[in-house]
Parts: C-alpha cells; structure tokens; sequence
C-alpha cells in the first residue's frame, strides 16, 4: 500500500535500505575481491586499484578497464571503453529520476553517483510496489554497498592469490544468475515476452557479430525498440505486483 | 600534473564519464513536462531489455553446464521466490561444473 509522505520514517526506511543491500552485497563480494585481485595483475597499484572502485563504482566497466590497461592501449580509449558499458546508466536515471521526486536537488546528484544495476533494479522494485523513494531507503541501501566494494577491491589486490580459480566455486557466474531472477522479477510489466525476447536474441547477435561490450546497448536498444512499436494500451496498473526481493 | 601518473588521470576521467552517464538521462528527460506515452513504453521497458542482454550471451556463449544452469533457473523463477532460485542456481553450476559436464 502507497504510504502518505508524513508515514514515512527515516529510520526505519534506513533499516530497510541496509536489509535490502543485503543480497547485494553477498553477490557483488566476489567481484569486488576479483577486481582488486584481476587490477594488480594487470599493472595497478593497490592505491589504484581502491581509487578505481571509490570513484567509477562500476564492476563491468571496471574488468574491461583493468584488462585493458594491461595491454597497450591509448588513454582516450579505455576511457572510452568505459563510457560504453556504462551508457546503460544514461537510460537508469532517465528512468528513475521521475520517481525521485521526494529527494532535493544536490541530493538526487549525490544519489546518482551510487545508481549501479542492483541499485537501480531495487528502486524501481520499490517504487512499483507503491513505496516512494527516499534519500533515507537510497542511501541505507547504497552505501553498505559502496563500502564493501572499497574495501574488496583493497582485500582482493592485497591477497589476489587467495582466489586464483573462482570458476570452481561458480563465482565467475553469480552474476548472470542474479541477472536472470531480476528480469524475471520484471514480467508483470507491459510487453515483459516480446521485450526480453528482442532483447536477448539481439544481445546475442550483437556479440556475436560486434562483440563485448556494445551487446548490452545494443541489445537494450531492440528491446526497447520492441516496446516504442507495440501498441500503447492505456494500462489498467496490474494488480500483480513484481516479486523482486531486493 | 607531470607529477601524477597517467593511470591516475585515466581512472579519475572514467569516474567523470560513468557519473555523467548516471545523471545524463535525468538531465536529458527533465526538460520535458509530460512523458509522452511512447518514451513513458521505451522506459519502462529498459530493465527488462538491459538485464536480459547480461543474461542471453552468458547462457548461450558459456558452457554446456552455464546454459543448463540458466535454463533450470529460468525453469524454477517462475515458481520460487529469486534468492532461492539463487542460492539453487550456485549450488547447481558448482556440481555440474564438478562433473566435468
């Protein structure tokens, strides 16, 4: 149920902002540990490697980054390469930033710096379930997460060897699995089928034919191009709500 | 400026990049009063179509253990709530990737 502005109480919405980053930072802990770990095998500093996840916070970015300052590749473009798997980001606020009308300016551009996928998900979760969004929730949720991720990267870089074979405990494919229950989570919206279905044929396609990373925007953009052509219904907001534990 | 090294300049460029990126399309649509119904479809579809693109190549371009895990967790999400589907989904992937599938 929508609870009025004057029901909402910072502390507690704090305390579920914590419990909510939870999951999250289960999950992300093996990629914050392998980022230190993958960064100063491929040439950074310890210093480098915890100013890498404390200032892009952006795990993706982060590997093709890293891999690429192990080769010899120009400046410009592996900050360009970041830029392009983190453009995904640019459609996140576009479709956030409406619903966070209850926190002020300067506060909302604080708040963007932590909108990381998990972040992102989690808030749209909250909001279609009719909760709206708070600094307090915001931030309860991101900075455990943050934190953990500083502090993985310093961990990860100082014992790199102690996870020298996460595919034998699954590590390497937490992620995708993660991913799957999130766009599961997604199906009682409007065109789930076709958009996800658009999306991941054309995801597959752009990896394939154009290659990492350019297949999670080019992929988005057909799923999204799926939804501008379908028929726009004047949708009845679906009593089914989006079971989204995060 | 010599003095700082070139991968300090490309780490502190990147975070400038990534923060645009998380505020641009904020910037962008708050120029606009209404949401026209067809941007208001597009963005409702972006979780969806971003994620299922994290999804589809991990299942298809991994291994033949990778792309049974996946099928089973998508199989099972159906039915059980997401952290239980995780925690099948890891367990899952460490045994089939055990036995040498």
């Amino acid at each position: 149920m929508p609870l009025s502005d004057n029901e909402i109480r910072p502390r507690s919405e704090l305390r579920r902002g914590v419990r909510d980053s939870l999951p999250i930072v289960a999950a992300a802990a093996p990629f914050g540990l392998l980022f230190g770990a993958l960064a100063v095998d491929n040439g950074l500093s310890v210093g480098e490697a915890v100013l890498m996840s404390a200032t892009v916070y952006a795990g993706a970015s982060q590997m093709v980054g890293i891999e690429l300052f192990g080769s010899e590749v120009a400046p410009w473009l592996i900050v360009f390469s970041v830029f392009a798997v983190n453009f995904r980001h640019v459609l996140y606020s576009a479709a956030l930033g409406r619903k966070m009308g209850l926190i002020p300016g300067w506060r909302k551009a604080v708040a963007f710096f932590f909108l990381i996928d998990p972040q992102f998900a989690a808030a749209e979760a909250r909001s279609e379930k009719g909760h709206p969004l708070t600094m307090a929730w915001f931030m309860g949720m991101a900075l455990p997460i943050y934190l953990f991720w500083i502090l993985e990267a310093w961990l990860g870089a100082l014992f790199g060897s102690l996870i020298a074979n996460p595919e034998i405990y699954g590590l390497d494919f937490l992620l995708a699995i993660y991913f799957l229950g999130l766009v599961l989570g997604f199906r009682g919206r409007a065109n789930w089928l076709p958009v996800v279905l658009a999306a991941s044929v054309g995801s597959v396609g752009a990896y394939f034919f154009v290659g990492s990373p350019w297949h999670v925007s080019l992929g988005a953009l057909a799923g999204i191009a799926v939804a501008v052509v379908m028929p726009v219904r004047p949708e009845p907001e679906s009593g089914e709500a989006e079971n989204i534990p995060v | 400026m010599s003095a700082v090294p070139v991968n300090i300049w490309i780490i502190l460029a990147s975070a400038l990049v990534t923060y645009l990126t998380r505020c641009g399309g904020y910037l962008l649509l708050s120029r606009f009063r209404r949401i026209p119904p067809r941007v208001d479809a597009a963005l409702n579809a972006v979780p969806a179509a971003v994620l299922a693109t994290l999804v589809a190549p991990a299942a298809v371009f991994n291994g033949t253990a990778e792309a049974l895990t996946l099928a089973a967790c998508l199989v099972i999400g159906l039915r059980i709530p997401m952290m239980a589907m995780f925690a099948i989904g890891w367990a899952l992937i460490v045994a089939l990737r055990a036995s040498g599938i």
